[in-house]
């Protein structure tokens, strides 16, 4: 692979520079050295904001306009960082592509794919109308899009996020480049459509022999598709190598960390004497969609369909499903957050039947952790008081001095300075902030706990800290968890039991150890495939 | 597309029906009449006047009257201008009024845009921060300030132009008032293109079309440009309902014979029908445009088609 | 805001108190973005001194704003006094000539006239009126009357004013009336734009916190209202109220009410959705603490940046009005009053228009500078 002097790419000693409003630069990238050889695979591995995407926004010219860069980015031995836009533009999009994060909003909505898949053809290629859609019509097919004739004409928002990205992707090889740049081109996706994707390049790069630069975050895509490997980490790059050694034997403490930063363990079952505390018979939860005028024309969505569930004092079921299966909807219908038909039971007592004032008691036996630790928090109200506003409620008695003590306590209790209660969401990091939404919801000392993907949106080494964290809280509370997740490491790490959903119903349920090692449905089987081997299986 | 024009038009008659009435008792609760002039008239002629026009039966019979003779396409007589029907007087004022707004609605949508697309393309740098010193200032001087000072200006100092008067429609006579009529809206349109440019640059699709090295004048023109124009669309529907019905301000200082003065006149007067015909001729303006701004939305965004 | 906690807990040294840290509020983040932002800070102090100007200076610019002064009819504006040296030996004349008196000598030294004048008839001490009448003289008083009363030694001060911007058509102190307008249409803008926040906010947030049927319905209302021609509804309140200003901008208000309400909606239904709201919904806070806790406080942003940008407007449709002539009446007057006449009386007295002119843009410029660098403080894109 290495028969030539020059590699494809080579940056040397590279640097980036953001100016923000607050008159401080950010150094972004501190000062490194990355090669790409021909037709090889790298793997650029880090956490939010080591700078790894940064290093390639700048190769390609695509840097915010608040920053600035410095040193040295070859390609095929000639400089291309500082050329012109005119000159520029003769690699990117032809020598080297790049494709995003984001499938949804990374193509033009207002055009169709088949235009905007000729446009590089015919900027690069010259290609006149006719040849530029032929080859279009090859390129969808090329990417398994099915009946590409007649999605040559179709709009973005038409598709779905895989067959965007499967779009974004034909765009990127319209021009057969050296060099394909994937920036967590599958983060945004469901699982089965992850190992769909990430099956789809690795075939393609076979089949026309391009490198690809994979940025991602994700170890397991490293291990499987990448021959080499650069660790970032704050700006510099602290390991590099081929993956086999580098997963063997790491030397740098952040990769080893990175390495270990999977949650492990299992969770034992509780006695099959622990009361049941929550039970839902036959839940259904329906939306009705309005259209029209005057709401005239109404369908009705399904998004929970006939589930029966039934949790007991000290168990954590895991609900596993992908987008649109109805997971987060259940974990609200159970908590009676949403309206419902079917029954659920709180210690035997139909919840249908508490009203008022006495629901409002019951409440604080029963809370709640978003996914979204931005979206959770209020952001005008300071951490203190956002941890004990259940308490206003429920205690109305306890003064303000004594509400700061629980406070603190709660704080403590989630190994947080408890110094920065006056202290507000937005100045914190999102692990920080997800443990403030645990404090909130432990400072009623609750009794059951919904966790709706609580991990989702944190790097591997904080989701696993905040799983520690709960198996902590629930232990020493013992506590009950409702664990919804499409995240099949942390489920297996968390839960005792795990409901498999799709499409609003059950699909299978068992105990964890048994559906992880024998799942017997077909999809808990894709699922299981798609992210323990990145396997694409189909039906 | 046609079935959609239609259903549109459709639904857009009870609203004009609900406009219609509304109005019409409104300006009937209010005080006075039209013939209360300072020196009374003769009982007698009071009689006459009221029995010609109908004004001595019961406001519901006046109503049903009054809305007969507009589904016939009659918008009765002018109380106070007595020689002309109401009609007449939107056949002579209205074109003046269109021709007027419809220049500076052009002048609005040209200069505007471009200077919103200049600025964009130029963030935070010269270019840009005075667009939007002059878009501030076009938006926050009121036009019956900007009008008689450009008389002064122009018309008194340095003499190049008339002061005032329509003259039969002369181009000098024009140059001021569509100057005036125009500035502000070029200083809204300017703001809304930078606005909705500088977040179309930033857009994800942007990024794929640099990254698929697409020439700049491209990226630009046919990327950026094409969403930046929606919410200018979006604008540009109730802005040229209200600049081709005319505008009170320019045509009393610029003493222009367009159909702006008619509302305030009407409604000073109790002239009834006036004031009917105008709300009718707004609203009818203001429905048409909405439409054409939906079509063309419909037409530029293929994510909301008709349906 | 969030004073709740209070700050002097670190001196009451409970066993286990912790002491907090202070943090930095979105409102404190905005402010220092504010304070950062020149055009918006000078925008305050411009706004401030007029506002100044406008409710004290009239009891320092010695004329009253409704003070006639015959003699003074659109005399431009000038930092020096009148009347000027050679107006006052003809307008001396004219006075004599009117109290049938023939001046004989005549001294005009700095400050008085002394005349020595005759007449055919006696002379009324009641003449002097005549002098007292007239702008320019003041404390006339006659003094060694002839024997046959037919001739008399008349002193008379010369009453020097000042009229920095000119006067109007009518010879009225046009500083002093600029800043009595400024004094109107200010108060104007403030009160039509607290009752659209208070109509707006209100009827906003319960159409948006109820949503569904309700919502629906409240804005089906909003909608009608916005279809019919606004200027409409302004001049059937003019009829209706008569031109009682207050009144009037009451009513202005209650049309100005519709963005506000649309925009407090808008906001309330998408904080609705927010998670945090779910999740106190979850601990069992009720609507009314949702509402206080957290609705309210994340709408203001929004309400407080529309309401620097509806004073204005605001102002701009009082002068609008009045420049229609259905405004404030005489002797009273606002920024559009003054306009009007100076665009009326643009060949000849150009400062009429000039000075309203500066005055309006300049309140105008600097709460739109105001309202816009709000807008960036409070809702700045990349955060």
């Amino acid at each position: 692979m290495t028969d030539t002097k020059t590699p494809l790419l080579d940056i040397n000693d590279l640097h980036v520079h953001f100016e923000t409003n607050s008159d401080k630069d950010v150094h972004a990238v501190r000062g490194i050295h990355m090669h790409i050889e021909k037709g090889e695979t790298v793997a650029v591995v880090g956490e939010s904001g080591s700078g790894k995407s940064q290093v390639m926004m700048s190769a390609m010219g695509l840097l915010a306009d608040n920053g600035w860069v410095e040193g040295s980015v070859k390609y095929n031995g000639a400089e291309i960082l500082g050329l012109s836009k005119r000159k520029l533009n003769s690699y990117r999009g032809s020598k080297m592509t790049m494709i995003f994060q984001e499938p949804m909003t990374s193509l033009d909505p207002l055009y169709t794919i088949g235009r905007q898949i000729c446009e590089p053809l015919r900027v690069h290629q010259k290609m006149d109308k006719k040849r530029a859609m032929a080859r279009a019509l090859e390129l969808l097919e090329l990417v398994g899009i099915p009946e590409p004739k007649k999605r040559l004409k179709s709009y973005p928002h038409e598709m779905s996020g895989g067959q965007r990205q499967r779009v974004m992707i034909a765009m990127a090889l319209a021009n057969d480049p050296d060099l394909l740049i994937a920036d967590e081109p599958t983060t945004a996706l469901d699982v089965t459509i992850q190992a769909q994707i990430l099956q789809l390049l690795a075939d393609l790069q076979k089949k026309l022999g391009m490198a690809i630069l994979f940025i991602t975050h994700d170890l397991n895509i490293v291990r499987r598709f990448a021959d080499r490997v650069y660790v970032m980490k704050t700006g510099e790059v602290v390991e590099e190598g081929n993956t086999a050694e580098i997963f063997d034997n790491p030397s740098h403490d952040y990769t080893r960390m990175l390495l270990s930063a999977e949650p492990e363990g299992t969770k034992e079952a509780p006695d099959t004497g622990a009361p049941v505390l929550l039970e839902g018979k036959g839940v259904n939860v329906t939306f009705n969609i309005t259209s029209g005028l005057f709401g005239s024309q109404t369908h009705t969505l399904r998004a929970v369909n006939n589930v029966d569930i039934r949790l007991h004092q000290g168990q954590t079921i895991g609900i596993v499903g992908e987008s649109g299966s109805g997971k987060s909807t259940l974990g609200r219908a159970l908590l009676r957050l949403t309206d419902i038909s079917g029954e659920v039971l709180l210690d035997g007592v139909d919840m249908s039947e508490i009203a008022g004032d006495a629901m409002r008691e019951q409440r604080k036996r029963l809370q709640l952790v978003f996914q979204d630790p931005f979206g959770s928090l209020s952001p005008r109200m300071m951490v203190g008081q956002i941890i004990t506003e259940g308490l206003l409620v429920h205690h109305p008695e306890l003064s303000a001095k004594e509400r700061d003590l629980r406070a603190i306590e709660a704080l403590e209790e989630v190994q947080l300075d408890p110094s920065m209660r006056n202290r507000y969401p937005h100045e914190f990091s999102g692990g920080q902030r997800q443990r403030i939404a645990i404090a909130r919801a432990m400072v009623l000392k609750p009794r059951i706990v919904v966790l709706d993907e609580p991990t989702s949106a944190l790097d591997r080494s904080v989701q696993k800290q905040i799983v520690d964290l709960l198996r902590d809280l629930q232990e020493k509370n013992n506590l009950s968890y409702l664990f919804i997740s499409h995240d099949l490491t942390v489920v297996r790490a968390m839960s005792d039991y795990v409901m498999v959903m799709k499409q609003g119903v059950i699909v299978e349920e068992g105990l964890t150890e048994q559906i992880f090692d024998a799942p017997t449905e077909l999809y808990t089987k894709q699922l299981m495939a798609a992210a323990f081997d990145l396997e694409p299986i189909s039906a | 597309m046609l079935r959609y024009v239609f259903k549109r038009l459709l639904t857009a008659i009870p609203t004009l029906f609900i406009i219609v009435t509304l109005s019409f008792f409104l300006i009937r609760v209010a005080p006075g009449g039209p013939f209360d002039l300072e020196r009374p008239l003769d009982p007698k002629v009071m009689e006459n006047l009221n029995k010609i026009y109908n004004l001595d039966k019961s406001l519901l019979e006046q109503y049903f009257i009054y809305m007969n003779n507009v589904l016939h396409g009659n918008l009765g007589p002018s109380f106070f201008f007595r020689d002309f029907t109401v009609a007449e007087m939107f056949g002579n004022g209205l074109p003046i009024s269109v021709e007027i707004g419809g220049y500076a609605l052009l002048m609005a949508i040209i200069v505007g845009g471009a200077l919103g697309v200049w600025a964009a393309l130029k963030q935070n740098q010269l270019p840009d921060y005075s667009v939007m010193t002059v878009a501030t200032m076009g938006i926050t001087i009121p036009n019956f300030v900007v009008a008689p000072i450009l008389t002064l200006i122009f018309g008194v100092m340095l003499g190049w132009l008339p002061v005032g008067g329509w003259n039969n429609g002369a181009w000098e006579n024009k140059v001021l008032p569509i100057i005036t009529l125009g500035l502000p809206q070029v200083a809204v349109v300017a703001r809304l293109t930078r606005g909705a440019m500088i977040e179309a640059l930033r857009s994800h699709h942007i990024r794929t079309a640099r990254a698929n090295g697409l020439p700049g004048w491209m990226v630009v023109v046919v990327h950026a440009l094409r969403g930046a124009l929606l919410p200018v669309v979006s604008y540009a529907g109730p802005a040229a309902a209200a600049l081709l019905t005319g505008s009170v301000v320019i045509e009393t200082v610029f003493g222009i014979p367009g159909v702006g003065r008619y509302f305030v006149q009407g409604a000073l007067n109790r002239d009834y029908p006036l004031v009917m015909g105008t709300v009718i001729v707004i609203a009818v303006f203001i429905m048409v445009f909405n439409l054409i701004v939906d079509l063309l939305y419909a037409w530029l965004d293929p994510r909301v088609r008709y349906d | 805001m969030n004073s709740k906690t209070p700050k002097t807990k670190a001196g009451q040294a409970a066993e286990k108190l912790v002491e907090a840290q202070v943090g930095r509020s979105l409102w404190d983040d905005a402010w220092a973005r504010l304070k950062a932002n020149r055009a918006a800070m000078t925008s305050f102090v411009v706004l401030f001194f007029i506002a100044l100007a406008c409710f004290f200076g009239p009891f320092f610019t010695g004329h009253q704003y409704d003070t006639v002064y015959r003699n003074y009819v659109k005399v431009p504006a000038s930092l020096a006094a009148y009347p000027r040296d050679d107006e006052i030996a003809p307008a001396l004349e004219k006075v004599l000539k009117r109290a049938r008196l023939t001046a004989e000598n005549i001294k005009i030294a700095d400050k008085e006239v002394i005349v020595q004048a005759t007449s055919k008839r006696a002379i009324n001490e009641k003449a002097v009126r005549y002098f007292d009448r007239s702008d320019l003289f003041k404390n006339a008083a006659f003094s060694g009357f002839s024997d046959d009363k037919k001739s008399v030694t008349i002193t008379a001060k010369i009453d020097r004013i000042h009229f920095y911007f000119g006067t109007d058509a009518n010879g009225r102190d046009l500083l002093t009336r600029t800043l009595i307008a400024g004094r109107i249409s200010l108060i104007i803008g403030l009160l039509a734009s607290g009752v659209a926040l208070l109509i707006g906010v209100t009827y906003g947030s319960l159409s948006g916190y109820f949503g569904g049927r309700v919502d629906l319905i409240m804005m089906r209302v909003v909608d009608v209202l916005y279809s019919l021609p606004f200027i409409f509804f302004v001049i059937l309140l003019v009829v209706f109220f008569g031109r009682n200003f207050i009144l009037m901008f009451i009513a202005v208000g209650a049309v100005e009410w519709l963005d506000m309400a649309r925009i407090v909606r808008g906001q309330t239904l998408s904080i609705k959705r927010q998670e945090y709201v779910l999740a106190a919904e979850a601990m069992g806070v009720g609507a009314g603490g949702i509402l206080r806790r957290h609705i309210i406080p994340n709408t203001l942003g929004p309400v407080v940046i529309f309401v620097t940008l509806l004073v204005p407007k605001v102002i701009l449709l009082e002068s609008f009005l009045s420049f229609l002539g259905l405004g404030v009446q005489e002797p009273m007057t606002s920024w559009g009053v003054l306009i009007s006449e100076g665009a009326r009386n643009l060949q000849g007295a150009s400062w009429m228009l000039i000075f309203p002119s500066i005055f309006l843009t300049a309140t105008l410029f600097a709460l739109n500078f105001i309202g816009d660098g709000l807008r960036d403080a409070l809702d700045p894109k990349d955060r």
